[in-house]
């Protein structure tokens, strides 16, 4: 969901870059507090399996293919703030070293997958976790029915910026129903990848888990360092 | 496991999968573009302003060789994420005994 330059006049990318712009510097602010010697280098590890996992796109319905956006399993990992930057450094390396999106669009890609798939992502994770039983497994699934909804939400974010902004003319119900019906199915990806890999870090170092750590006691987090 | 283990394992396991599993990634548009395809839009994309860069499209430029063109981009990809996000991630962390 890199968007090209073009497909956006660019006073809308110009406002979405401002707004994308203001919701990193707010990430920075708040990822002080969840960072410290034991979980940044585990952030910058999130980032670079983010990079790596995003060159493997699969393929889901015909002609088409998707790969992870990973803004829920950063969330999930390494809190709401440190996933906004971990993947904004992603999509300014993205464009930057492999013109994979366009630079005047890079606002407007930030503001979707940094800012809405991750906040977005993060809220239904925190809201299935509280309905689900208190096990570790419980995070997992969570996880990834916040991976498969955080696809949509940042494909409904292009669609608004296409309906404020489109170099093109088609109607914007078009856009919007092929793009939620699309990226839907690119969530079902999203979602197996983000539990196995939340999984994967909760069974070897659930200590390092953001959002499973919340919810053990601090006594806790303290008996284990 | 220790966490000097973890995070070499994540990392090694990140540069195989940009390095060697990058190669067999599907190359089908991806969903914006199919949609974008589909609708007409597409029309509107310009070109790429790095799309003459040493690694544009994920291959080094001049490596003939498809296999090691993606996997070699993969890997600067991996090793470029990890240290500027690491070191960022570093320079904004909560500095140990110091205030806030």
């Amino acid at each position: 969901m890199h968007i090209p330059d073009g497909f956006i006049d660019l006073p809308t990318s110009g406002a979405f870059a401002l707004a994308a712009a203001a919701g990193v510097a707010i990430s920075i602010r708040g990822a002080k507090s969840s960072l410290d010697e034991k979980t940044a280098p585990l952030a910058g590890l999130t980032a670079t399996f983010i990079f790596a996992v995003q060159m493997l796109n699969f393929p889901v319905a015909a002609g088409t293919s998707g790969h992870l956006l990973g803004a829920a399993l950063a969330a999930v990992l390494i809190g709401p703030f440190a996933a906004t930057l971990a993947i904004t450094i992603v999509l300014i390396l993205q464009a930057l070293l492999f013109a994979d999106g366009g630079l005047s669009a890079l606002g407007l890609s930030i503001f979707n997958m940094s800012i809405i798939a991750v906040w977005f992502g993060y809220g239904i994770f925190l809201l299935v976790k509280k309905i689900m039983p208190k096990k570790k497994v419980s995070i997992g699934i969570a996880a990834a029915i916040a991976a498969l909804l955080s696809v949509p939400a940042a494909a409904a974010g292009f669609v608004l910026q296409y309906a404020i902004g489109a170099n093109a003319t088609f109607s914007v119900s078009a856009v919007l129903a092929a793009m939620i019906g699309t990226h839907l199915l690119i969530g079902i990806g999203e979602a197996l990848i983000t539990f196995f890999a939340v999984g994967a870090v909760l069974a070897s170092r659930s200590d390092l888990v953001y959002g499973y750590k919340n919810q053990v006691s601090q006594l806790e987090i303290r008996a284990n360092k | 496991m220790k966490q000097k283990t973890f995070l070499i394992s994540g990392f090694i396991a990140s540069l195989f999968l940009a390095g060697v599993v990058s190669f067999y990634a599907s190359s089908n548009p991806d969903g914006l573009e199919k949609v974008a395809g589909d609708i007409g839009f597409i029309e509107t994309a310009k070109e790429n302003t790095n799309s003459d860069g040493v690694l544009a499209d994920y291959g080094v430029k001049g490596v003939e060789n498809e296999r090691l063109s993606v996997g070699a981009a993969g890997v600067i990809g991996v090793v470029a994420t990890g240290a500027i996000s690491t070191g960022l991630f570093f320079l904004i962390r909560r500095k140990p005994g110091g205030a806030k």
